[in-house]
């Protein structure tokens, strides 16, 4: 469909008197297209669109992995200078961590959410799409580095001043600070999205005790990043005013304490990793009941304990400094907090085992993935609670006993629980299954691979074969073990390998008709979203949904009879609305694009000519407009329909957050139309 | 939104929903002011002991009063309050556990080779 | 042991097809359905990222404090509190504090329908904000001048970055109230809409309470 440029609409506002629109173009209305997903405002395509991009960047993650494995699949590799290596595990971690699983957990979160709460879409769609194109760009903008000097090379965790342009003279740091901030902005605008939607866009009857846990983890993890990333922010900002501007915040002949990075970095870090976890808990909540045909055991102790773990993660993040010269009150104190936070994360793997006893259990796929989880993420947990004994962690410090740990809570725990969702949740979102053979395929190799490859760094950290260090010697004794890990690290690219032909030959299958649409309950599920058609409709749901119950859905299957037994009342796909409705929905956009491209501008400018931050300014303050002041898509719609009100806020947000890239006193701005 | 008469003379009078009235805020203001000249008064005379204490405690007053009437979070819903304080206390308690592990617990005797620190 | 039950799947009883499990009840009336709290989206949002901000300048805060006093073999200059005008800066606060003041009375004004004089308000505000920044420019050209500046030591980057952020957060504030003023006299903002003006005026409280905190912690405690 064309774009015409209209005449201003004419807005009718509530007083009954009408006032001109102040928009230049109308708002895009393709329907089909590239175009239909660059301008979408449908939590469900920006949905899809951050997990594909965040799968683009885990094919990255994977390639940076396999480098560091073939350098230190023999001792004294050959295949990558210190240099080189310094920059390719920075980038792993890096990438992984803010371009794999945070966007892949917001993949879901927006795809999600807003069904099993009974919306129609989140509380600002347009700030969606921002948060997303913002992502894209900060992503893309971060791994520029590569063609512009070389990556960051500092770790992903950055310690000042060792990347100060002393130590760090490249512009890589460089990218790695202005890259996080803009990701940064990105979580941050969608976690403001989330908490809202959460709060105010339930169906009705869905209190907050009898929402899915996967949303209640959400929630947590959106409060994480609402009150997490500001303090990444000021870590950031203050190394790039180092950096750029001469500043001399770790300048320890000035009189700086490195232990200050440390502080701002893990009082952000620490919350971070219980961002990257608690949504695969949530995911494997919903699968686990699923596929065991039993309501999850403990559902308000779970919930609590999620809660739990969100809030004591706040005061064990110095336990990544036992040995940086705290000094022993501080540590005690930080060892014995660590030991408390493994109580809820315990909770919960007893209540998901629970769950799963006694059960009907089916071995799908998902369920496959989730149970994993649980064993997987146990193993990382242990070796979690080993390293809480700071006297212990004094050994197993900076070795890859710690890489172990991490990688079986992070690939063993997260990124299972991520795969489990998308098994679980494909055919809502595209229509139909992945197929299950292949799919079996892909998680035992996958497993397999993964602990052939994260199992023996368990031994390798014991034997003291240090971290981020490029090459080991011969003399060393790590030669059987790392050649080990290597080889499981190619057995998972094969899992992948195996995961990426499943995605295409189902599509391909799809399109042709060889393969069955998916009804709306494949799976015979408990939450809302398997009781609208699949793939879901635009508009989501026809009738909004009235809620009585925890696991409403099920409850309208299976009710208990005057005997109290549990009998099948309905068949899912038969209950399930048929979408056949078309309410209204908020128009697309040009402006959250527009916005988020300017930010990329504005950091190139500092690091190399302000010129550029002065077009990325302009840029930014023209979308700022153009957005509050564009046209409705409907005048008579008012708040809570998921469109967007001139009076949003989502500018106050930019404002702020532009404020974190160092820049002169230029006041780009936010109004509110 | 609703609507405060200005003939409601009473200054401080508190209806439910809607706050104070102009001359209850004009009021408020003034008690600002008031506090504000205090805390300058500190830099003039000498308060000994209490300076600091003085200094802490006109502040959360001020901050506190003007969040619970300016920002109307008093009148509000207490969503609103849970929201914000949250992020207040939060940010409170753990900068302060990091000042105190960055000037507090040090090891005074530094690390030694050998001593665990 | 007791003896486990299976669930009858494949015995379904009734399995009616003609009812959805969710069809049309009177919440479809709605052209909207109602918010769950009722609060307003906005409103809500401004709150949650005022939230965030308390994060924010806690971290600059705390950089300051532990910063401030520290030195190196490299430290030269004096340090930004040995240079303060705490009378100026008196001067300065109080005319921060007021603006909230007039900042209220924006809000209430257009609640009750007056237009014009809540755009004086508006202006009053946004002008006390300038006034305020105007001071801040003179009080950092006045240690500039006295040696002072952003990369002379540790305490002078830190006083300045915290200030810098705050001093941004009220000019973007001053921008957001002049675009306001001026919303409201092309009419696109009227009285039903007055929750705009107050979401923007708990920015700028918030833009003063933070004043209140560094005006107290940086400048006065010792």
């Amino acid at each position: 469909m064309a774009i015409t440029e209209e005449p201003p609409l004419i807005l009718e506002l509530e007083s009954g008197e009408t006032k001109p629109s102040t928009g230049a173009f109308a708002r895009p209305t393709y329907a089909k297209g590239w175009r239909a997903w660059v301008f979408t405002v449908d939590h469900k395509k920006i949905g899809i669109m951050y997990g594909a991009v965040a799968m683009f960047w885990f094919l990255w993650g994977g390639i940076e992995a396999l480098l560091i494995r073939t350098q230190l699949l023999t001792p004294n590799g050959t295949v990558l200078t210190a240099e080189q290596y310094n920059q390719i595990f920075t980038m792993h971690g890096t990438t992984m961590v803010f371009l794999v699983v945070m966007p892949l957990a917001a993949a879901f979160a927006n795809y999600i959410v807003p069904l099993q709460i009974g919306a129609r879409d989140v509380a600002f769609p347009r700030m969606n799409a921002l948060g997303l194109w913002i992502f894209v760009f900060g992503g893309i903008f971060l791994n520029l580095s590569w063609f512009l000097g070389g990556g960051p090379d500092g770790g992903w965790f950055a310690y000042a001043p060792n990347t100060s342009v002393t130590f760090s003279p490249g512009a890589g740091m460089d990218f790695y600070a202005m890259g996080l901030q803009i990701a940064g902005i990105a979580s941050l605008v969608g976690a403001i999205n989330l908490i809202v939607t959460i709060i105010n866009m339930r169906a009705p009857g869905m209190t907050l005790l009898r929402m899915p846990v996967f949303t209640w983890m959400i929630l947590v993890v959106q409060f994480l990043l609402l009150f997490a990333l500001p303090v990444i922010t000021v870590a950031l900002v203050l190394l790039s005013l180092d950096r750029t501007f001469d500043a001399n915040f770790f300048n320890v002949g000035m009189g700086a304490d490195p232990l200050l990075w440390q502080h701002l970095f893990w009082i952000f870090g620490h919350p971070e990793v219980y961002i990257l976890i608690l949504p695969s808990f949530g995911i494997v909540s919903e699968t686990l009941p699923v596929f065991s045909r039993k309501p999850l055991f403990g559902y308000s102790v779970i919930v609590i304990s999620g809660a739990a773990i969100g809030f004591m993660g706040w005061g064990v993040w110095a336990h990544h400094m036992f040995v940086s010269g705290l000094g022993p009150v501080s540590v005690a104190a930080f060892s014995a907090t660590t030991m408390f936070i493994a109580v809820p994360t315990g909770v919960k793997i007893l209540n998901w085992i629970a769950t799963m006893w006694g059960g009907k259990i089916t071995f799908t796929v998902p369920m496959m993935f989730s149970i994993s989880l649980v064993s997987m993420f146990t193993i990382g947990g242990l070796s979690g609670v080993m390293h809480s004994v700071a006297p212990a962690d004094t050994q197993q410090t900076d070795t890859y006993f710690i890489v172990a740990h991490f990688h079986y809570v992070l690939f063993g725990g997260a990124l299972m629980g991520l795969f489990a969702g998308m098994y679980y949740w494909w055919p809502k979102a595209f229509g139909y299954k992945l197929n299950e053979t292949l799919g079996k395929w892909h998680f035992w190799i996958v497993l397999v691979g993964f602990n052939l490859t994260f199992g023996p760094m368990h031994i390798l950290g014991l034997q003291g074969m240090a971290r981020r260090h490029s090459r080991y010697g011969p003399e060393d004794g790590f030669d059987f073990w790392n050649l080990m890990v290597s080889i499981g690290a190619f057995v998972i690219l094969i899992g992948m390998i195996i995961f990426a032909i499943n995605i295409v030959k189902t599509w391909l299958g799809y399109k042709a008709g060889t393969i069955e649409q998916s009804p709306a309950d494949p799976w015979d599920g408990r939450t809302l979203e398997w009781s609208i058609p699949s793939p879901t409709p635009e508009h989501n749901f026809d009738y909004v949904p009235v809620v009585t119950d925890l696991d409403d859905f099920w409850h309208k299957k299976y009710q208990k009879d005057e005997n109290g037994k549990l009998r099948k009342v309905a068949d899912g796909n038969a209950i399930a609305q048929l979408g056949d409705q078309h309410p209204h929905l908020p128009s697309p956009s040009y402006w959250p694009i527009v916005l988020a491209s300017g930010l990329p501008l504005i950091a190139l400018g500092l690091i190399y000519t302000l010129w550029l931050t002065g077009i990325g300014l302009l840029v930014l303050v023209a979308a700022i407009y153009g957005w509050s002041l564009e046209p409705h898509t409907d005048p008579d719609a008012s708040h809570g329909h998921g469109d967007d009100h001139d009076d949003d806020e989502p500018d106050g947000d930019h404002s702020e957050n532009l404020i974190d890239s160092p820049k002169d006193e230029s006041t780009e701005e936010a109004p509110v139309g | 939104m609703d609507v405060i008469t200005d003939s409601h003379v009473e200054g401080n009078v508190e209806h439910e929903d809607h706050g104070l009235s102009d001359l209850g805020y004009i009021k408020i203001a003034l008690l600002l002011a008031v506090l504000t000249a205090i805390e300058v008064l500190t830099y003039f005379v000498d308060f000994g002991v209490l300076e600091v204490p003085s200094l802490l405690i006109l502040m959360v007053v001020k901050f506190q009063i003007v969040i619970s009437y300016f920002m109307h979070l008093k009148f509000d819903n207490k969503i609103f309050s849970y929201l914000f304080i949250t992020g207040l206390v939060l940010a409170v308690v753990v900068f302060a556990a990091m000042a105190t592990s960055l000037v507090f617990w040090t090891d005074p005797a530094g690390c030694d080779a050998g001593r665990f620190c | 042991m007791k003896a486990r039950r299976r669930l009858p799947l494949d015995n379904a009883t009734e399995v009616n097809t003609s009812q959805l499990a969710y069809g049309p009840t009177e919440w479809d009336d709605y052209d909207v359905p109602p918010l769950t709290t009722g609060l307003s989206n906005e409103k809500m949002t401004m709150w949650a990222f005022l939230g965030s901000d308390c994060l924010l300048f806690a971290s600059l805060i705390s950089t300051y404090l532990l910063l401030r006093n520290r030195v190196g073999p490299d430290t030269d200059g004096s340090t930004a509190a040995e240079l303060f005008d705490i009378p100026f800066t008196s001067v300065s606060s109080f005319v921060l504090l007021m603006s909230s003041l007039t900042m209220v009375l924006a809000v209430t004004s257009i609640g009750r329908g007056e237009i014009e004089r809540c755009k004086m308000w508006l202006l009053t505000t946004a002008t006390l904000g300038a006034v305020f920044i105007a001071g801040q420019v003179y009080e950092f050209t006045g240690f500039y001048r006295e040696g002072l500046g952003f990369t002379t030591n540790i305490s002078s980057s830190a006083f300045f970055t915290l200030t810098g952020f705050h001093g941004v957060h009220v000019s973007l504030g001053i921008v957001m109230l002049v675009t306001l003023w001026s919303l409201i006299s092309r009419g696109n903002i009227g009285a039903e809409r007055a929750e705009t003006v107050e979401i923007i005026g708990l920015y700028w409280h918030f833009v003063d309470i933070v004043w209140i905190v560094i005006f107290a912690v940086v400048y006065l405690i010792p």
